[in-house]
């Protein structure tokens, strides 16, 4: 059970990992000024989320490793997000709409886990929680301004849809060592949360009048440590000092 | 060097200020959350504001320089994960240093618009959600037209 649970804390982290770090790309690259330092301020949230998930993950690891060689020593095939949060960063709409996907996932799965019975998790969960209704206030409110201005944001918008729209169900993706931990109480029901992440989201995207994509390939291998080659690149750029440089602090 | 206590502790460590807003102290601010002395060892918890705050680091080192001034050398200081920050952990006195400085303090939910640590006036509009820091957010003032931060309520 500790290893389920420590594999689970690495999900948490590694996703919310790589969604800090493809936000922090765009520092220099927003839009706006104002625009540019709300997006590295969420990037910087979601690094703090990893490094609590991190943490939890190195306490039930046993071993001397600290939350930082886990996310800088670890190899591609070891990361357990889901492949959406390792996407490139894409246009603004991309980023815009797999934030959003992203945000209201994290708000029911953080309201879910501060009510777990494992105290760190609980913990945790309450604290990432506060941040991320800040985030999806925001989020929301881009997709909404994006989806009702111009034609041109409004295609863009509907082209992330079209491209992000089969990397959601990878987010729900359960095995039975998951259900297990969630019966026990510890973590996220996730049928529950998919059930309440598709209702909120398919609200705004109807009101954002923007149509869901009839069929296509659905994402999968995330979580078996299967990754796009995307995820690989990231790591390379991310890692670059502490592999280079073991042990270099600054 | 002075015996420890940790009431003096405490005082000592009034002077270690939000590496952001140099005019109210980490007490204030509530991040310091306990002060516990065992022999010539000093721990002191503290606990983050926003958990990617980059602050926590400078503030650590800020809190070990400090003691170590006054000669305190053995210190330890340990991010806490209980209580979680709020802006309730603010006080008073924090919140009225942070309105001089220009920065509107986090309101009480009864309050409906912000208002203008400059002019007072409450015709006052978000600009961005996000301001300097993570922790504020970036408004205008429609009677003044100066920009100002807010610090956002955070409960
Ligand atoms: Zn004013």
């Amino acid at each position: 059970m500790e290893q389920a649970l420590y594999q689970y804390a690495l999900r948490l982290a590694d996703s919310s990992l790589t969604m800090g770090q493809r936000l922090a790309e765009w520092c220099g690259h927003g839009p706006y000024l104002e625009e540019d330092v709300a997006l590295t301020n969420v990037s910087l949230d979601l690094i703090g989320h990893a490094q609590m998930f991190y943490q939890i993950a190195v306490d039930l690891s046993g071993e001397t490793k600290t939350a930082d060689d886990l996310a800088f020593l670890r190899d591609a095939h070891e990361f357990r997000n889901p492949l959406l949060t390792e996407l490139p960063r894409g246009d603004f709409a991309y980023t815009t709409l797999k934030q959003y996907f992203v945000d209201v996932f994290n708000l029911h799965l953080y309201q879910a886990l501060s009510q777990s019975n494992h105290q760190p998790l609980a913990q945790a969960g309450k604290k990432a929680l506060m941040e991320v209704k800040y985030h999806l206030t925001r989020s929301q409110a881009w997709c909404e301004r994006l989806s009702m201005s111009t034609a041109e944001a409004k295609q863009r918008m509907q082209q992330a849809l079209d491209d992000l729209w089969f990397y959601t169900p990878e987010l729900f993706e359960t095995d039975e060592v998951m259900r297990q931990l969630a019966d026990d109480g510890v973590i996220a029901d996730y049928a529950s949360l998919k059930n309440n992440w598709q209702k909120q989201v398919e609200a705004l995207l109807k009101k954002c009048q923007l149509e869901l994509p009839a069929s296509g390939w659905v994402a999968t291998g995330g979580l078996q440590g299967e990754h796009s080659e995307h995820l690989g690149y990231m790591l390379a750029e991310m890692q670059f000092l502490q592999r280079a440089y073991p042990g270099c602090e600054w | 060097m002075s015996t420890a206590t940790e009431a003096k502790i405490f005082e000592i460590l009034e002077a270690v200020k939000d590496p952001e807003i140099p005019v109210i102290s980490i007490r204030e601010l509530g991040i310091l959350q306990q002060v516990t002395i065992d022999g010539d060892q000093i721990s002191v918890g503290i606990i983050p504001t926003y958990s990617g705050c980059p602050a926590m680091f400078a503030i650590t080192e800020d809190i070990k320089n400090t003691l170590k001034s006054q000669g305190f050398v053995d210190v330890n200081v340990t991010l806490l994960n209980e209580p979680v920050w709020n802006t309730d952990m603010i006080t008073d006195s924090g919140k009225a240093a942070m309105k001089a400085f220009g920065i509107a303090p986090p309101q009480s939910l009864s309050e409906q618009q912000v208002s203008c640590p400059l002019c007072g006036s409450t015709d006052t509009t978000c600009i961005s959600q996000f301001g300097s820091t993570a922790c504020k957010a970036l408004y205008r003032c429609q009677s003044c037209l100066e920009p100002f931060d807010y610090f956002k309520c955070h409960a």
